[in-house]
């Protein structure tokens, strides 16, 4: 499947309530590293369907959710489990890197 | 095989990458483009307007000019990979370029075009708090800091012009630099100047950024008398210069003592490294200018050294046999 938007309205049934973990990519329209990871992210939640959910939560429409978690620096990828954040990525890294972490946080 | 040997590889897309694929692809040199899987575009990806590339009377964004160059390329036959040079051989006449993907591209000549990464302060604090209020991307980030107060530590031109976007957002925009004047070209500088919302920290260092989730403030200390001080700050921009990306051409060919590849030795064209057929271009051999349009001018060069010392293998190479001929003489007909 594909990657999945993600708002301030349904970031709690989407993202802390998933039965599958889920990493939240924290991105805007004006930011270049985050165009050029989204590629990367779709790719990631074909390879990884049923594993894990990939979501993208644009940062400028949804401020509340962003600043919850004290997002300061964009891309940012949050992968949450069970509602739990279990770890963060900051900035946007190559492929191998993100599926070593995704790797062990599905451990 | 020699037909899975290609022409030419090309690592790296930015100015100096894609200006390379242009004039490589237009000489027929069908060449792959390594771009990176999330740096493609370079560094201009990370900038808003370009002011000072010429052609464009109102500027122009970026990231629109990597993507026109990117399609340029592509125009006239670039093969453009998402993808990242994980492992290189550049030694011998086939050259071999391995990608995280795990593709194996084999060439008989190289143009190298990583440009460069950012430098780090090196504090042991800078790593631990970035994404919590350490920034290397202005424009991606300002937005998260309205109303705040927030330092942009260098004095170069990213550094007065990462300061001056900032005020978009920002309370207050102090840049900190070491020395007592800005490095910034003088339109820049005068522009910093004038601004009321930029306060200057002259012969100052960082030498601690502090916060335990999100920074909170920093330590200056004054590089003429040594005197220290607290200066409070949400946001830490660093915009201290860059390092060549020259990693994985550690062994490979010859590097300067600051990683910089070395180029056009006596005798020798403009952009040829240490190991024949291998050229480089770009922020990676350029600690001087550093502009994109001094990149995209060496990207050329690159482009144009690799066509001529293909064109002398092909000299160099026996005459085709005899049997190849007939085919020859039919095509003419």
């Amino acid at each position: 499947m594909s990657t999945v938007p993600v708002t301030d309205q349904t970031f709690q049934s989407t993202v802390l309530e998933s039965e599958l973990p889920v990493l939240v990519d924290f991105w805007a329209p004006w930011c270049g590293p985050c165009l050029q990871v989204a590629p990367v992210l779709e790719e990631l939640s074909e390879a990884y369907a049923g594993r894990i959910v990939i979501a993208k939560l644009n940062s400028d429409e949804n401020p509340q959710v962003t600043a919850a978690y004290g997002i300061t620096s964009i891309p940012t990828l949050n992968i949450f489990r069970g509602g739990e954040l279990v770890k963060q990525v900051v900035g946007a890294r190559p492929k191998p890197f993100l599926v070593s972490e995704i790797e062990s946080a599905l451990e | 095989m020699t037909d899975d040997i290609r022409d030419l590889v090309i690592i790296g897309s930015g100015p100096a990458g894609y200006t390379a694929a242009i004039y490589a692809a237009r000489a027929g040199l069908a060449p792959v483009v390594v771009a990176g899987s999330v740096t493609a575009g370079g560094a201009l990806m990370n900038t808003t307007e370009v002011e000072n590339y010429p052609g464009f009377i109102d500027g122009i964004m970026g990231p629109e000019l990597m993507e026109s160059m990117r399609k340029q390329a592509e125009r006239f036959g670039a093969q453009i990979l998402s993808d990242d040079a994980v492992e290189l051989a550049l030694e011998g006449p086939v050259k071999t370029v391995v990608t995280g993907g795990g593709e194996r591209f084999e060439a008989r000549a190289v143009v190298l075009a990583m440009g460069s990464a950012y430098r780090e302060l090196g504090l042991p604090d800078e790593k631990r708090l970035s994404g919590h209020g350490v920034s290397w991307c202005a424009t991606c980030d300002g937005f998260f800091f309205r109303g705040q107060d927030v330092v942009v530590v260098g004095g170069g031109d990213s550094a007065v012009e990462e300061a001056t976007f900032l005020t978009r957002f920002a309370e207050s925009v102090t840049i900190v630099h070491r020395r007592d004047e800005l490095r910034a070209s003088k339109i820049m500088a005068d522009r910093a100047m004038a601004d009321p919302k930029i306060r200057f920290a002259w012969n100052s260092e960082v030498v601690a950024i502090h916060g335990t989730d999100k920074v909170s403030g920093l330590t200056l200390r004054d590089t003429v008398t040594g005197e220290e001080r607290e200066l409070a700050a949400t946001g830490v921009f660093v915009a201290i210069g860059h390092v060549p990306r020259s990693e994985l051409l550690v062994g490979q060919v010859d590097l300067d003592p600051e990683g910089y590849v070395l180029a056009g030795g006596p005798g020798e064209r403009g952009t040829a490294t240490s190991v024949s057929g291998v050229f480089a271009s770009g922020d990676l051999v350029d600690r001087v200018y550093r502009q994109a349009i001094t990149a995209a001018g060496t990207g050329c060069a690159a482009a144009l050294d690799a066509q001529h010392y293909l064109a002398d293998l092909v000299g160099a190479a026996e005459p085709p046999a005899p049997t190849a001929l007939p085919d020859k003489i039919e095509e003419r007909l």
